[in-house]
C-alpha cells in the first residue's frame, strides 16, 4: 500500500474530526452556528475515502475489502453513504454530528493497524465474492447508523424522562423519527446482510465455519431484535439499545474473528 | 434639534398607573395628530402596549421636560404619577428604542411580539405625518437592531410559557402534531388555552371530555373537534397520543394500574400526558412507563424559568451588539447635526435614567 493511499484515509480522518469537533463546539457554545460546516467536513471525508477506495480498486482489480485497512475504510464509507442518503429525512445536522465520531473511530481504528493488516492479498476475481464482501459491509455501514440513531433515541428519551431538556433536546429530531430511522435502518442492514451471508454460500471455495458461525449469529441478533419490533413486544427504548449492543458486539467480534486477514470471505 | 423619550413602562409602574396613559389604537391617529399640534414637537412616534406607553419626540427644546408635554398631550393639570413617568435624552433614548425592538426591555425578555408593535407605531406615526428625517432613520436603525439581536444571539430561543412549553415538548416527541390524536380532559381555561397551543401548531384531531358533557360540547363545537362523554374516556385511550388533564379532581383519575394494560394495545406509540390540574390528575409512577412522558404544572415551569433564565445571560451578548449600533448612530446623528447646524447631541456613552 502507497504512502499516498494512506492520505486519502487520514485526511478522511481529519476530515470527520474536524465535522465532530465543530458539533460539540457548537451545541456547548449554545449558539445559532451553522452546521453547514459538519456536512461539508462529513461530505470532504466521503470523497477522500471514495478517492481510496476507487484507486485501491483500480490497482488491484477488485472491491477493495482484502484486508482490515480496506474493510474498515469500506464500512466506514458504507455508513456514511447512507448517512447522506437518508440524513435530510431526519434532519441532517444532527446526525452528522453523530456519525462523525463514529466515522472517525472507524478510521482511527484503521490508520492504527499493524502492517500486517495492511497487506493486500492476490485472489482471483469471483464475482459471488465481490457481493457477498460488499453486501456484508455495506450492512455493517447500515447496522452502524442504526447505532447512531439508537443513541440519539436514547439522549432524547433520556432527556424526556428527566423532565430537563437541554439545548441539545430541541435539536435533535423527535423521538418518533429516530425511532422509524432505527427501525428502518435495521431492516436495511438485516436484509443487505442476508444477501451478504447468502453469497457467502456460493463463492465455491471451503466454507470456514467459525467465521459462517459467526455470521449467522450475528444474523440471528439483529433478526430476533426486528421480530421483536414487529410484534410490538419490545419497547422503542430496548430497541435502540440493542441495536447499540449489537453494532459493539459485531465490531469487538470483528476482531476476534480473523475476519478477511485469513480468508477473503466471512 | 433634540431626541427624547417621554413614558411609562412596566419597569416604573404598575398596571394601574400604566393604564391611565395607554393609548387605544382606535384612538392612535387622533393622537398623533394632537401630538403634531404641541409646538414644542416636531417630530413624533408614540408607542402603547399593555407595557408600556412611550413618546418618541424630536423638539426644538433643549430643556423640554415630561410635565409639560403630558400636560398638553392629556390635557391634565397636575400629574400626580409623575414620579412613574421617565425622561431620556438623545443618546439613551436611542439605546432604549433598539433595546424595545430587540424584546430587551420587555416583562418576558426576548419576546417578538414587541417588534411588530413598534413597526405598527411607527406606519401609523409615518402614515400621519408625524416622523421626518430623524425619527425616519432611528426607527429603520431599530427595527435592522432588533433583527440583527434576534439573528445573532439565543434571545429570543425556547419557550416561557407553561402552555408553549408542552407544544414544545410534543413536538419533539411526534414531530408533525397534524398526525397526533389530542384528548382535553377538563373543559376549564387552562385546557383551553393549552389545547389552542396545539391548534396554532397544525393539531387537528381534538377530543374534549368533561364531567360536565355540555361544557365539554362547547369546548369541542369552538375548537372544530369532538365531545366525549366523561364515562367514555378510557376508551379512547388506546389511539391517544397526547392526554391534556386539568381536572378538579380530588385524586389522581390517570393511574399506572390504568395505563399499564392500555400500553400494550398500543403498538409501541409514545404517550405524552400533561396534566395541568391541582391536585395532579396523573399519578407520578405513571411516567416510569416505557414510553410514557408525563409532565405536571411544576415540571413545565421549571422548563420555562430555566429558559428565561438562560434568555437573561444572552443580555450582555446583546447590550454589546445593541451598543455597536448605538454609536453608529450617534456618528450619524453628529454628521447631522454638523450638517443642520441644529441637531443636539450629547456626549458619547452619556447615560440617562435607566428604565
Amino acid at each position: 500500500m502507497s504512502s499516498f493511499d494512506r492520505f486519502w484515509v487520514e485526511l478522511a480522518l481529519i476530515c470527520y474530526v474536524v465535522g465532530f469537533g465543530y458539533s460539540v463546539y457548537s451545541l456547548a457554545a449554545n449558539r445559532f452556528l451553522t452546521p453547514r460546516l459538519t456536512f461539508l467536513a462529513i461530505c470532504a471525508g466521503f470523497l477522500c475515502t471514495t478517492s481510496f477506495l476507487f484507486d485501491r480498486g483500480h490497482a488491484i482489480g477488485r472491491c477493495p475489502i482484502t484486508n482490515r485497512f480496506e474493510v474498515l475504510v469500506f464500512m466506514t464509507w458504507s455508513m456514511v453513504l447512507i448517512y447522506l442518503v437518508i440524513g435530510p429525512t431526519y434532519r441532517l445536522s444532527l446526525m452528522g454530528a453523530f456519525t462523525a465520531p463514529v466515522a472517525s473511530a472507524l478510521l482511527l481504528l484503521a490508520v492504527s493497524l499493524s502492517p500486517d493488516d495492511l497487506a493486500t492479498r492476490k485472489i482471483k476475481v469471483n464475482p459471488w465474492l465481490e457481493a457477498h464482501t460488499s453486501f456484508s459491509m455495506v450492512a455493517c455501514g447500515a447496522f452502524a447508523l442504526a447505532c447512531v440513531a439508537g443513541v440519539m433515541y436514547l439522549v432524547q428519551e433520556q432527556q424526556l424522562k428527566t423532565r430537563q431538556p437541554g439545548s441539545i433536546f430541541f435539536r435533535l429530531p423527535p423521538i418518533t423519527a429516530l425511532s422509524v430511522a432505527n427501525s428502518r435502518l435495521l431492516w436495511l442492514g438485516f436484509t443487505l446482510f442476508t444477501v451478504g451471508l447468502s453469497t457467502g454460500f456460493l463463492i465455491g471455495q471451503q466454507i470456514d465455519w467459525v467465521q459462517a458461525a459467526w455470521s449467522i449469529a450475528v444474523w440471528c441478533v439483529y433478526g430476533g431484535i426486528l421480530i421483536a419490533r414487529a410484534r410490538h413486544a419490545m419497547a422503542a427504548k430496548w430497541v435502540a439499545r440493542l441495536s447499540i449492543v449489537a453494532f459493539s458486539l459485531l465490531l469487538s467480534t470483528f476482531w476476534g474473528i480473523r475476519f478477511i486477514s485469513d480468508r477473503p470471505s466471512l | 434639534m433634540n431626541i427624547y423619550c417621554f413614558g411609562i413602562s412596566h419597569h416604573t409602574a404598575n398596571i394601574e398607573v400604566r393604564e391611565r396613559f395607554a393609548i387605544p389604537d382606535s384612538a392612535l391617529a387622533d393622537s398623533l395628530m394632537r401630538l403634531a399640534r404641541i409646538r414644542s414637537v416636531d417630530e413624533g412616534v408614540l408607542l402603547s402596549t399593555c407595557n408600556r406607553t412611550e413618546f418618541y419626540i424630536v423638539s426644538p427644546d433643549a430643556q423640554l421636560t415630561v410635565e409639560p408635554l403630558f400636560h398638553d398631550f392629556y390635557g391634565l393639570g397636575e400629574i400626580a404619577e409623575l414620579q412613574h413617568l421617565f425622561r431620556l435624552p438623545a443618546v439613551p433614548t436611542v439605546r432604549h428604542l433598539f433595546r424595545v425592538a430587540s424584546g430587551l426591555e420587555s416583562m418576558v425578555v426576548g419576546e417578538t411580539e414587541i417588534f411588530g408593535q413598534v413597526k405598527r407605531a411607527y406606519d401609523a406615526a409615518a402614515r400621519s405625518g408625524t416622523t421626518g428625517r430623524i425619527l425616519n432613520r432611528l426607527f429603520q436603525k431599530a427595527f435592522q437592531v432588533g433583527k440583527h439581536v434576534r439573528s445573532s444571539t439565543g434571545i429570543t430561543r425556547g419557550r416561557v410559557s407553561v402552555g408553549s412549553v408542552a407544544v414544545d415538548l410534543a413536538q419533539q416527541i411526534f414531530g408533525n402534531l397534524a398526525g397526533c390524536k389530542i384528548m382535553i380532559l377538563g373543559a376549564g381555561e387552562t385546557s383551553e388555552r393549552t389545547a389552542r397551543s396545539f391548534q396554532s401548531r397544525g393539531a387537528k384531531q381534538l377530543f374534549v371530555s368533561n364531567r360536565s358533557y355540555e361544557r365539554a360540547a362547547a369546548l369541542a363545537k369552538a375548537m372544530g373537534g369532538r365531545a366525549i362523554r366523561y364515562d367514555d374516556w378510557e376508551e379512547e385511550f388506546r389511539d391517544l397520543d397526547i392526554l391534556v388533564s386539568s381536572t378538579a379532581a380530588p385524586h389522581a383519575i390517570v393511574t399506572r394500574a390504568k395505563i399499564e394494560p392500555i400500553l400494550r394495545m398500543r403498538r409501541d406509540r409514545p404517550l405524552f400526558i400533561i396534566d395541568l390540574a391541582m391536585p395532579r390528575d396523573v399519578e407520578p409512577a405513571v411516567h416510569d412507563l416505557d414510553g410514557v412522558f408525563v409532565y405536571d404544572l411544576d415540571s413545565l415551569q421549571a422548563i420555562a424559568d430555566r429558559t428565561l433564565e438562560a434568555r437573561r445571560k444572552e443580555l450582555v451578548a446583546c447590550d454589546g451588539l445593541i451598543e455597536k449600533h448605538v454609536r453608529d448612530f450617534q456618528v450619524w446623528l453628529n454628521r447631522a447635526a454638523e450638517g443642520a447646524a441644529e441637531v443636539t447631541v450629547l456626549p458619547a456613552g452619556t447615560q440617562g435614567p435607566r428604565t
